[in-house]
């Protein structure tokens, strides 16, 4: 995990001693990294320059260094951190499984064999009920 | 060995964009996909100072973390509401 924003890291010093810290018992254990200028986030979609700051901006990056997964939000939503680790999950059993995951997969919930005997018969093996918890 | 100091302005790489290799031609489709985040592509490099509890300042790049799982998450600024 590794977090972003324009502020200086002595800014991330004090926002984790006066701040997280309260929030979250111990302080948060990641790197928080200094984008000043928004050179960074420029170069993943998420700077916006009328107020120098990087919107909301979520990528999973697997091992090789591939990005998976992003999320961009104007800033006035926070995210789900349960649907962040639920496509790490997902990413993770496809990688290892070579099954792909339909709308709504959970970890332990069925996933799908990608081939030519599917095509077709998704219909038989996911149910619009699925894609809820 | 000296304790490595720190100073009030410490340069950090921002963006690493990839080496060409020499002679190689690139279009500018190619150029827009090296140096922007894409699902499916790699990750485009960069050196950012951290702060990091119990250690203190340090320069980081994604590029350290090859071998591991990596969220990367973007947020407005320290001491906002959401």
């Amino acid at each position: 995990m590794l977090s972003v924003s324009t502020d200086s890291r002595f800014v991330h010093k004090m926002w984790q001693e006066h701040e997280l810290s309260k929030m979250v018992d111990g302080g948060v254990p990641f790197p928080m990294l200094s984008d000043g200028g928004g050179r960074i986030g420029s170069v993943y979609g998420v700077y916006e320059e009328a107020a120098g700051v990087d919107v909301r901006g979520r990528f999973i990056i697997d091992p090789n260094g591939t990005v998976l997964a992003m999320e961009v939000l104007t800033p006035e939503v926070g995210r789900n951190v349960s649907e962040l680790i639920r496509q790490i999950k997902a990413f993770q059993h496809v990688q290892a499984t070579g099954e792909v995951t339909p709308s709504g997969w959970q970890p332990g919930k069925h996933a799908l064999k990608p081939g030519p005997e599917l095509v077709g018969k998704v219909w038989q093996e996911w149910k619009e009920e699925m894609a809820f918890d | 060995m000296a304790k490595e100091t720190d100073s009030c302005v410490k340069p950090a790489g921002g963006p690493i964009a990839k080496a060409v290799p020499e002679g190689q031609k690139t279009s500018t489709q190619q150029e827009i996909q090296m140096t922007t985040a894409r699902v499916g592509h790699e990750a485009p490099d960069f050196e950012a100072s951290a702060f990091i509890k119990g250690v203190g300042f340090k320069n980081i790049k994604l590029s350290d973390y090859r071998g591991k799982w990596v969220v990367l998450c973007f947020y407005p600024g320290d001491f906002t509401f959401v």
